[in-house]
Parts: structure tokens; C-alpha cells; sequence
């Protein structure tokens, strides 16, 4: 029997057809797929409508909160990474100090690996939310869809120059290195760009600016220009130094403790004193940029600004401060113990102007962690009059916040500046007074922070914010900008006394500098969950409401287990990717071919990065 | 007593003592939670600065180490040592119990004291002039209707204070109304305790709510009087000419 197929079949059943009644034909055949065709907008239609997804078990908000963090820490990396292994490339280029060429090549070697993870928890990121928050990313797609192709067109430049950067970095030496630096400069532009075009989809979330008339780029331009956008975008570049600059201090402590040969200790001891360098560096500055975010944000929102600071997020500052003094400890205590093992002799010496500081700090600490609201139980309560202490209980307010966060600034800034004079002897004829001048100008800088701060408790609060804290930052930075150069300048000159020995820090140097990276880390895990619970119950803070289930604030102890797991999880990540990194180095030698031989770092040198030169010993 | 071990112990003791009974001798007792946190960074200090270098680390961690292993405890040093062994996990199983325990006391609070006020009394401004008539008048009503709680010198020590807990605000202080905008004690005082939100758990506010009896006018002039008595501003974005 013939098999006839479907379309035989049918081709029997219908009547042979002319070609004018083909139009009779498709009448009959749109009549019999109508219904398909409305149960397919039915489909669409409920697919449209779907606001929210969730995964069971987990929970839709969860995941997130995790994968957004891994990419924004490993973003933060990627970034600030490049800021300084260029700076670094530029002080070879401008020293002929082969070492600090290769130490911004390691420096790359680590951001090239952390590059295609960071990009891999971008894109889940981005599935993500399509996927669970469906109404808000067509919301705001619909808002910054044409920054959305400039974001992708900076990716394409970011990573071709990478590229280039990397792999071009033997073939760019000599006559080529203006390019290869050029390259590097373009990829500082490129990754500032990647930084600041999605911080306006975030800010938009919690300060928005909408604009219902106008073209799409209009639009667009109008939600990115909102309030806290810039105050993010400089918050977030100092922020990233600091992470890149901790984390690659991190690695360096690591392979210092791992290391096998006395050039590898010198080599990654001089790494991990570069790395808390550049820390510190960022870190100086990070308050105040923290302090004008905040600023706009109360100026935005009284009510976004009490839930930060007084209300139920308050704790949180409490935890930053903690966090930020071990952070301000630990890159302290590297730099005293650099002075004790690098220095030899120099530990009698330094051992009063260190307890001086020490104690300065602790007690500016001791101020920062006092909340304004005491943790009392009712009968401590009872006898204290409520849990605002009489006495105490004026350290919790932000004029005595600011004050010690600039006298701790002001003490890590001449801990590092001790560091840089230690082991050497000023020759110029004008050093004696100019160290006396500095001296002065320190105490009067301590005492004119400590008057505002107290001043600030006796006026509006309006002048405390515009002028007395404005005040206090400058006197620190004033600090900051005369005494650099004078320094440099007094160290020109200045003979070395005792010769700075590299690869002998003891073993909780490395350690010090892995807690120091994971301060750091749960620092910003910390203060990222801050911000992003600002807006309450809201995706875009009074324009669009969480209608979800989990449209509500977590319990702190909760967030608080959160920021831990990120942090674990992230720090898992990246000895992960640095093994893999250091993996494949092992790998390129033969048999017969020994470890590559790390820069050799000449005795007495101290680092040009400190502002010194190399060629002082002579 | 010498070495830094010991004087680390006589820091920790003298620092607890300090806290404990001597500075209550001038102001308020402090509560558990502060001593122990100045406490922990006065250790913390100790520390780091005794490990800064291998010889004082030797001399920190040395008795430490004696102590634990053993080596040259005899006689009294000896007994000590053994004593000490089984005293300290007995403090711990002490420490332990009376924690976890149950007991009657209610547990240690952070209530969160300036909730975040809702969204319709944000940016309200006082509609009123500050003139001295309105700050007299608003003066009055304080007189009247808020210092019995809140003390005529708005310091929180009105006749009827001593029955609340916690105690009602002082103005006087630094750290209460000049940290907040106008439209805050408008909201406060309209809504009183019980319109606290969710976030200000346990709603231990015995103050009125005031809308039910007070008309909205009255209630701003309060709020003039109340910053001009105390001697304090309301924070604005603007400076007063």
C-alpha cells in the first residue's frame, strides 16, 4: 500500500485550486489559526505581564545580592588595577628601574585573569535580572537603552586595549614604550567610562531623575545626570584603587609566606610594601569622598539620609568604623613593622613616636565606635537616663565622627611619612627648620580639627556641614600637599644611614596584609548593601515600588551573614584566579629552566614609589 | 611587676577600673557594651604594640608560653598554674550559663531611636514666620502642653519625667533636636508614639499623639519655641541670614 504522507493526504481532500480563489484560501486558513494566534498573544501577553520570577529555595533576591556583589568587588579590582600597574609602568619608564616595569606587568598579569571572570558574573548578572526582575530591567532599559550601546561600544575598546596592553607588553619596550603607555592611558579612560556608565543605572535606582518628555538620548541623559551619579563615580574610583592596591598587597603576603628563595622574599615583600602603599594612598581620601556622598544623598532625601545614619541602617556606621579602624590599624602596623625589620637599629628609635601614634589612633577609634544609641539592658538604661549617654554620648554624633576620621588620616599620613624618613639623614642646610616648620603645622592641623570638631557641637548644623567639616578636610589635605613635596625634597639630599634590608618582615607582615584585603572586601560588601537598602521597599526610590516578596528590609544579622559570604566567596574567587594565574607561569618553563628570577631590589633603596630615589644611596 | 604581659594586665585592669567606678563618680554608669569595647581596643593596642618587633613579641608572648607548657613552674608558680587550669574553664561554664540561663531581665536594646519619618513629612517647611510673636507664643503652648515631660528648660526634666522610660527627649542636647529638620519634630509630635514605624521596634514612646488635639499651627509654633529655648537650630540646607 502507498504510504501517502500528510500534505498527500491533504493535496487528495482539498479540490484542485485556482489562482483566484487563493484569496478564498487564505481567508479559510486565517479563520483556522485565529485562535493559535491569540493564544500566542495570550502567551505573550502573560509573559509581558510577569513582574517577578523567583528561585525556590534560594530565593530570587538572594542570588542576586550575591552574583551583583562578586561583580562589583571584581569589577572594583579590574578597574582600580589598571590605575596604578600604569602609574607604576610610568615611574620605570621615568626611573630606568627595570623592577618597577615588571611589577606593573605582574599587576596586569593578575587584572588579565580577573578580566573574563568579572565580564562571566557581568553577564549572569545581567540573565538575572531579565529573568527575575523582568518589569524593572524593561523599565529601565526603556530609560538608558542608548547608554546601554555606549556601554557596550567602551567594553569592545576596554577589552581590545587590554589586549594590546598584555600581550604587547615585551614587543612595546624601547622605542615603543610612549605607545605602550598611551595604551594604558586609553585603558584608564576605557575602564573609568565601563565604571561610570552603569553607576547612572544604579543611582538612578536611589535618586532618579525622570524626564517624561524628549528623545530617548534626552532621556537617558537626564536620568544619568542624577544626584549622587557623581559623588558614586568619585566614591567608587578611590574605592577601587584601594581594593586593587589591598588586594594585590594580599597576593604579594601570600606569595611572601609561600616563597622559596631569598630574592622571591625580597621581591614580594617589596610587592606587599607597594601594595599597602597604594592602599593607604586611596584610603587617605576615601573618607571624604564617602562623607560628600552622603552629603548629597541627606540633600536628595531626609528620609533615605535618617535611614542611612539614624535609623535602622545607623548600625551599619557602627560596623564601617570597626572596619575602617582595623583597615587603618593593619596598614599602620605594616608600615611600623617595616620601620622595626627593614630599618635594623631603627626600632629604639621610632619606638615613642609609634606608642604616640598608636595611642592616638585607638582612642580616635575608641570615639568612632561609640554609637549615639548605647546598647543598654533596662536597668543600665534606667541608670544612664535612656541609652544617650550624658557624658558619652556626645562622640556618637558626625561632628565628633568627623573629626576623628581626619585625625586618624592625619596619623596614617605621618606614619607613612616617618616610613619614608626612617634610616636616613637630611644634609640640606634649611632641613632643620623645615622640620621644625612641619612640626608646628602638624600640632596646630591636630588642634584646629580637634576646635571645629568641638566648635561643631555649638552651631546650625548647616554651618558644621558647609564649613567646619569642609574646614577640617582642608587642613588635612594642606597637611597632606605641603608636606609630600617637602619631604621629597628634604630625601633628594638626604644620606642614608641604615640600609633598608628587604625579605625580612616576619610572617604577620603577609598576614597583615591579608587581613587588610579582607577588611577591604567586607568593607565594601558592607557598605554596597547599605546603599543599595536605602531605597526601602523601592527598585527606583519613589518611582517604582517592590511589589515582590521581598519587599522588605533583612534583619541585620542576617545582611551581616551575607557580607560574610560574599566575602569568603570572593576571596575564594580570587585565590582561584591567581592560582590559575601563577599556574600558568609554572607552566611555560621546560624541565631544565629554573623559577624566572624576580627583580632583585638593591640594598638601601627605598622605593621611588615613597617619592625617594633610587640613586640616593649614592 | 615587669615585662609587657604584665603590663598589659595592669593597663586592662586600670582602663576597667576607670570605666567601671571611677568615671561614674562624675557622669552616668556606663553600660556593659561600651567597657567591653574600650576594653577589647585597649588589648588590641597592647598588642599591636608589642608585636612589632621579634624582641618584644619574645618578651609578650614568652610567660605565655612558659606558662602553658609548663617549663620552670615549680613550687608556688606551679600550683598557680594548675589552678588556673581549672579555675578559667570554670569561669567559662559560669560565663556560659548565666548567659543562656533564663532569666526575667529584658534583653539589651538598639532600638533605633530617629526612624526614618514617612514620606508625606519630608521637606515640610514651618509655614510660619519666626517672629518673636509666633516664638513666644509657641513658647506658651511648650509651657503647657510639653513641659511637664519635657522640662521648662528642655532639658527632659519635666515633674512628670521621672515616670517614663525611656525618659522624654532633651532638647538641650546636641545630639537630639539640632540634628533633625523641623518637618521630623512636626511628624513626631503629630504622630506621637504610636505612629512610630515598624523600624523603631519596641515602640517605647509614651508621647502623644497631639493631632487630636492640637491643630497643626500650634504644633509648628511648638516647634519654634521648643529650638529657641533650648538654644539650638533645626537643621536646614539654607543659612540663616
Amino acid at each position: 500500500m502507498k504510504n501517502h504522507g500528510i500534505f498527500e493526504n491533504l493535496k487528495s481532500f482539498v479540490p484542485t485550486v485556482k489562482p483566484s480563489s487563493l484569496f478564498g484560501w487564505s481567508v479559510l486558513w486565517a479563520l483556522v489559526l485565529l485562535p493559535a494566534l491569540v493564544w500566542a498573544q495570550d502567551a505573550a501577553t502573560q509573559a509581558m505581564s510577569v513582574e517577578y520570577r523567583d528561585i525556590p529555595g534560594l530565593g530570587s533576591r538572594n542570588v542576586v545580592w550575591v552574583v551583583a556583589q562578586q561583580h562589583l568587588l571584581l569589577a572594583g579590582f579590574v578597574l582600580g588595577v589598571p590605575i596604578f600597574a600604569w602609574v607604576c609602568e610610568i615611574v620605570g619608564w621615568k626611573t630606568k628601574e627595570a623592577r618597577y616595569d615588571k611589577l606593573a606587568k605582574e599587576f596586569t598579569k593578575l587584572l588579565t585573569s580577573a578580566y573574563a571572570t568579572t565580564a562571566l558574573f557581568g553577564g549572569i548578572l545581567l540573565f538575572l535580572l531579565i529573568g527575575l526582575y523582568p518589569k524593572l530591567m524593561a523599565y529601565l532599559s526603556d530609560i538608558f537603552f542608548p547608554s546601554f550601546i555606549v556601554y557596550c561600544l567602551l567594553f569592545l575598546l576596554e577589552t581590545a586595549t587590554l589586549y594590546l596592553y598584555w600581550y604587547g607588553w615585551d614587543a612595546m619596550q624601547g622605542n615603543r614604550k610612549a605607545f605602550h603607555l598611551f595604551l594604558g592611558f586609553l585603558l584608564n579612560v576605557f575602564a573609568l567610562g565601563i565604571m561610570v556608565v552603569p553607576n547612572a543605572w544604579a543611582t538612578f535606582q536611589a535618586s532618579p531623575v525622570v524626564v517624561a518628555e524628549g528623545t530617548a538620548i534626552d532621556r537617558a541623559w537626564a536620568a544619568t545626570w542624577n544626584p549622587t551619579w557623581w559623588p558614586v563615580n568619585i566614591h567608587r574610583l578611590i574605592a577601587n584603587v584601594v581594593l586593587g592596591g589591598f588586594i594585590c598587597g594580599a597576593y604579594a603576603g601570600i606569595r611572601y609566606l609561600l616563597a622559596a628563595s631569598q630574592e622571591e622574599r625580597e621581591h614580594y615583600d617589596w610587592m606587599g610594601y607597594v601594595g599597602n602603599f597604594i592602599g593607604v594612598f586611596g584610603m587617605l581620601p576615601l573618607p571624604f569622598a564617602g562623607y560628600w556622598l552622603m552629603r548629597e544623598i541627606y540633600q536628595y532625601n531626609q528620609q533615605m539620609g535618617i535611614t542611612l545614619m539614624g535609623g535602622f541602617l545607623a548600625w551599619l556606621f557602627i560596623l564601617q568604623a570597626m572596619l575602617i579602624g582595623v583597615l587603618f590599624l593593619g596598614a599602620n602596623y605594616y608600615f611600623w613593622m617595616g620601620i622595626t625589620y627593614r630599618i635594623p637599629g631603627s626600632e629604639r628609635s621610632y619606638r615613642r613616636p609609634i606608642l604616640a601614634m598608636l595611642v592616638v589612633l585607638m582612642v580616635c577609634l575608641g570615639v568612632w565606635m561609640t554609637p549615639h544609641s548605647l546598647v543598654a539592658s533596662l536597668e543600665e538604661a534606667r541608670k544612664m537616663g535612656g541609652t544617650h549617654h550624658p557624658l558619652l554620648g556626645v562622640f556618637g554624633v558626625m561632628s565628633a565622627k568627623m573629626t576623628v576620621s581626619n585625625l586618624m588620616i592625619l596619623v596614617t599620613f605621618m606614619s607613612f611619612i616617618m616610613y619614608w624618613r626612617a634610616g636616613k639623614q637630611e644634609t640640606a642646610g634649611w632641613a632643620k627648620i623645615a622640620k621644625s616648620v612641619m612640626g608646628a603645622l602638624l600640632v596646630i592641623a591636630g588642634i584646629a580639627v580637634i576646635v571645629l570638631g568641638v566648635w561643631g557641637y555649638f552651631v546650625p548644623a548647616i554651618i558644621r556641614i558647609n564649613y567646619f567639616s569642609v574646614a577640617q578636610v582642608l587642613i588635612v589635605l594642606f597637611i597632606m600637599l605641603t608636606f609630600t613635596p617637602l619631604t621629597a625634597i628634604l630625601m633628594k639630599s638626604a644620606k642614608t644611614t641604615t640600609e633598608m634590608v628587604w625579605g625580612q618582615m616576619p610572617i604577620r607582615a603577609g598576614y597583615a596584609l591579608v587581613s587588610n584585603a579582607v577588611m577591604v572586601i567586607l568593607l565594601m560588601s558592607l557598605m554596597g548593601y547599605a546603599r543599595s537598602s536605602s531605597r526601602v521597599h523601592w527598585h527606583i526610590y519613589g518611582v517604582m515600588r517592590d511589589t515582590s516578596d521581598y519587599a522588605y528590609s533583612p534583619a541585620l544579622g542576617y545582611a551581616a551573614a551575607f557580607m560574610s559570604l560574599n566575602t569568603f566567596v570572593f576571596c575564594l574567587l580570587v585565590a582561584f584566579i591567581f592560582w590559575v594565574a601563577t599556574m600558568g607561569d609554572k607552566g611555560k618553563k621546560t624541565p631544565d629552566q629554573k623559577e624566572p628570577e624576580p627583580a632583585k631590589i638593591p640594598a638601601g633603596v627605598t622605593p621611588a614609589m615613597a617619592g625617594g630615589s633610587p640613586r640616593e644611596k649614592a | 611587676m615587669k615585662g609587657p604581659l604584665a603590663k598589659t594586665a595592669i593597663l586592662l585592669v586600670g582602663m576597667y577600673v576607670f570605666l567601671k567606678f571611677i568615671l561614674p563618680l562624675f557622669t552616668a554608669p556606663l553600660p556593659a557594651s561600651l567597657i567591653f569595647l574600650y576594653l577589647a581596643l585597649t588589648f588590641a593596642s597592647a598588642m599591636i604594640f608589642y608585636t612589632m618587633s621579634g624582641g618584644s613579641l619574645d618578651e609578650f608572648m614568652g610567660p605565655v608560653g612558659r606558662f602553658l607548657t609548663g617549663s620552670g613552674q615549680a613550687g608556688i608558680a606551679g600550683t598557680a598554674r594548675i589552678l588556673v587550669f581549672v579555675l578559667f574553664p570554670l569561669l567559662v561554664g559560669w560565663q556560659t550559663y548565666t548567659r543562656l540561663a533564663p532569666s526575667d531581665l529584658p534583653p539589651a536594646e538598639n532600638r533605633t531611636i530617629h526612624p526614618a519619618p514617612p514620606g508625606e513629612f519630608v521637606g515640610l517647611a514651618n509655614p510660619y514666620p519666626r517672629t518673636p510673636e509666633n516664638i513666644m507664643m509657641g513658647k506658651g503652648l511648650y509651657a503647657a502642653f510639653c513641659s511637664p515631660c519635657h522640662g521648662a528648660n528642655f532639658d527632659g526634666k519635666g515633674p512628670a519625667a521621672v515616670g517614663f522610660n525611656p525618659p522624654p527627649a532633651n532638647f538641650s542636647d546636641p545630639g537630639t533636636i539640632a540634628q533633625l529638620q523641623e518637618s521630623y519634630l512636626f511628624w513626631r509630635i503629630k504622630k506621637g508614639g504610636v505612629g512610630l514605624p515598624v523600624e523603631a521596634m519596641p515602640w517605647k514612646s509614651a508621647m502623644p499623639r497631639w493631632e487630636v488635639e492640637l491643630p497643626d499651627e500650634w504644633i509648628w509654633k511648638i516647634i519654634m519655641g521648643e529650638y529657641d529655648g533650648a538654644g539650638q537650630s533645626p537643621r536646614t540646607w539654607e543659612e540663616e541670614e
